[in-house]
């Protein structure tokens, strides 16, 4: 079984390990890391809800292969904030309510995050095109947009930019 | 979903590259941004013996004009990069309404141009673009030489281009604009980032309100992209007034294969090729130029 050796930063950590290349990066990520945060939903590319940060961009993890990832940087929901230091997107989505299930709900905070890194004073517009390719199936969306405004206005007004405090960098 | 083991190399120059799929022949298929190719891989309608992932190769991202007019995107240029670019935004109105539509936003951080043309999805958005643009894809072979061919001579079935076996799809070019161009493309989708139902790439090449060259390209509506051409005829050398424009119009449609299916009817889908060229050739924008 052909195996390869992939250096790939974690929520933070460099981690060395050898996968072999038809594993997905989602199976990678819960699989071999524990980061059971990442979920997968539709397995077919259309639903987001496996999204993770590669280099700062979302990433649906089930349509990369884990090997893709050597010599770059992913960002699960857990490098996002902890339950102890909640990131201020986590804090919207608890503020506003912006979860019923939780399923989507790690791949919808971590695109959300890309959306505020790039427009850090979104529209309810800009924000309903950023979370396209996240689906929800509780929701209807309306809290979702509105835990992310929340967290917008909540980071314009702290000012500086947030280090993600994730389980495995402390 | 596990795909079925492959062999995974991940060269750092094309030549390596080269070396890696002359090995493997037509078992080697190359990946860039893999939104098409990994999902086939996945539901194991593909099963190559070799991946050679294109990614780590310098100098293939780029969105580029020429000295001599003509725009060259590269292999690894993604959608995210072409719906951020203002020299699309001034001078490729086609292309900068597309990227905006092409998937979701996860899947255009990813994907690319030139892997989605290579693809041949008849529901793929970008072939229709580059047929309304006359535009090219450059193959290159292991010793270098390089051939352009037009996209209408590319994409030849579902699924199926012309690239020969051991050649790499490296990038693909719009030739210079004959005047200003104007143009759009609209797109009906059932929800957002759905397959085409009808897509329409208009693309006018026009001096002091004559057009010298039109392109009309369908999406959605047949076993492949259509290209207008009698339609694109009637409007050369013309201007545009609303009887080009409804003739345009009703050529455009007459051009279209639909299918009943599941996004509506052949009636209904036909209906939205003759409003959607009519839209687009009646544009502020299109007018103006």
């Amino acid at each position: 079984m052909e195996e390869r050796r992939i250096n790939v930063v974690v929520n933070g950590e460099p981690v060395s390990v050898d996968v072999e290349p038809r594993i997905l990066l989602a199976h990678f990520l819960r699989e071999i890391m524990g980061l059971t945060g990442t979920h997968i939903g539709c397995d077919t590319t259309n639903c987001g809800v496996c999204t993770v940060l590669v280099d700062g961009l979302p990433m649906k993890s089930c349509t990369m292969f884990a090997v893709m990832t050597d010599g770059h940087e992913v960002t699960t929901v857990e490098g996002l904030g902890m339950p102890s230091e909640l990131h201020p997107i986590q804090q919207g989505f608890r503020e506003e309510h912006g979860l019923q299930c939780g399923f989507c709900t790690p791949g919808m905070m971590l695109a959300s995050k890309a959306i505020l890194d790039e427009n850090p004073n979104p529209t309810e517009e800009d924000v309903r095109w950023g979370l396209a390719g996240n689906l929800c199936r509780c929701t209807g969306y309306q809290n979702i947009v509105k835990a992310v405004l929340w967290a917008a206005e909540k980071m314009r007004s702290e000012g500086g930019a947030y280090v993600l405090g994730g389980r495995s960098r402390r | 979903m596990y795909p079925s083991r492959f062999h995974y190399e991940a060269p750092s120059t094309l030549d390596e590259a080269f070396e890696a799929i002359e090995a493997y022949g037509d078992e080697a298929k190359i990946l860039a941004g893999g939104m098409s190719l990994i999902p086939l891989i996945k539901l194991r309608f593909a099963a190559p013996a070799c991946i050679v992932d294109i990614n780590n190769i310098p100098g293939l991202d780029y969105l580029e004009e020429e000295s001599d007019g003509s725009l060259r995107i590269g292999a690894l240029c993604r959608h995210r990069t072409l719906e951020r670019s203002s020299l699309l935004r001034n001078n490729y109105p086609v292309m900068f309404a597309t990227a905006p539509l092409i998937a979701d936003p996860m899947v255009r951080n990813r994907g690319t141009l030139v892997g989605s043309i290579c693809h041949a999805d008849p529901q793929g958005d970008w072939a229709s673009v580059m047929l309304s643009l006359g535009g090219e894809i450059i193959a290159r072979n292991a010793e270098g030489r390089e051939r352009s061919i037009p996209v209408s001579q590319f994409v030849v079935g579902p699924f199926q281009n012309s690239l020969q076996t051991g050649e790499i799809a490296v990038a693909a070019k719009v030739p210079p604009a004959r005047g200003t161009r104007t143009g759009t493309y609209l797109k009906l989708e059932r929800r957002v980032g759905d397959f085409a139902t009808v897509g329409v790439a208009i693309n006018l090449e026009m001096s002091g309100g004559t057009i010298n060259r039109a392109g009309i390209a369908l999406t959605g509506v047949g076993g492949n992209n259509i290209q207008c051409t009698s339609a694109e005829q009637s409007l050369a050398g013309k201007s545009l007034n609303a009887s080009t424009i409804d003739q345009a119009a009703r050529l455009a449609a007459d051009a279209a294969q639909p299918k009943n299916d599941v996004r509506g009817s052949i009636e209904y889908k036909r209906h939205i090729v003759y409003t959607f060229v009519q839209r687009g050739l009646s544009s502020r924008e299109a007018r103006a130029a």
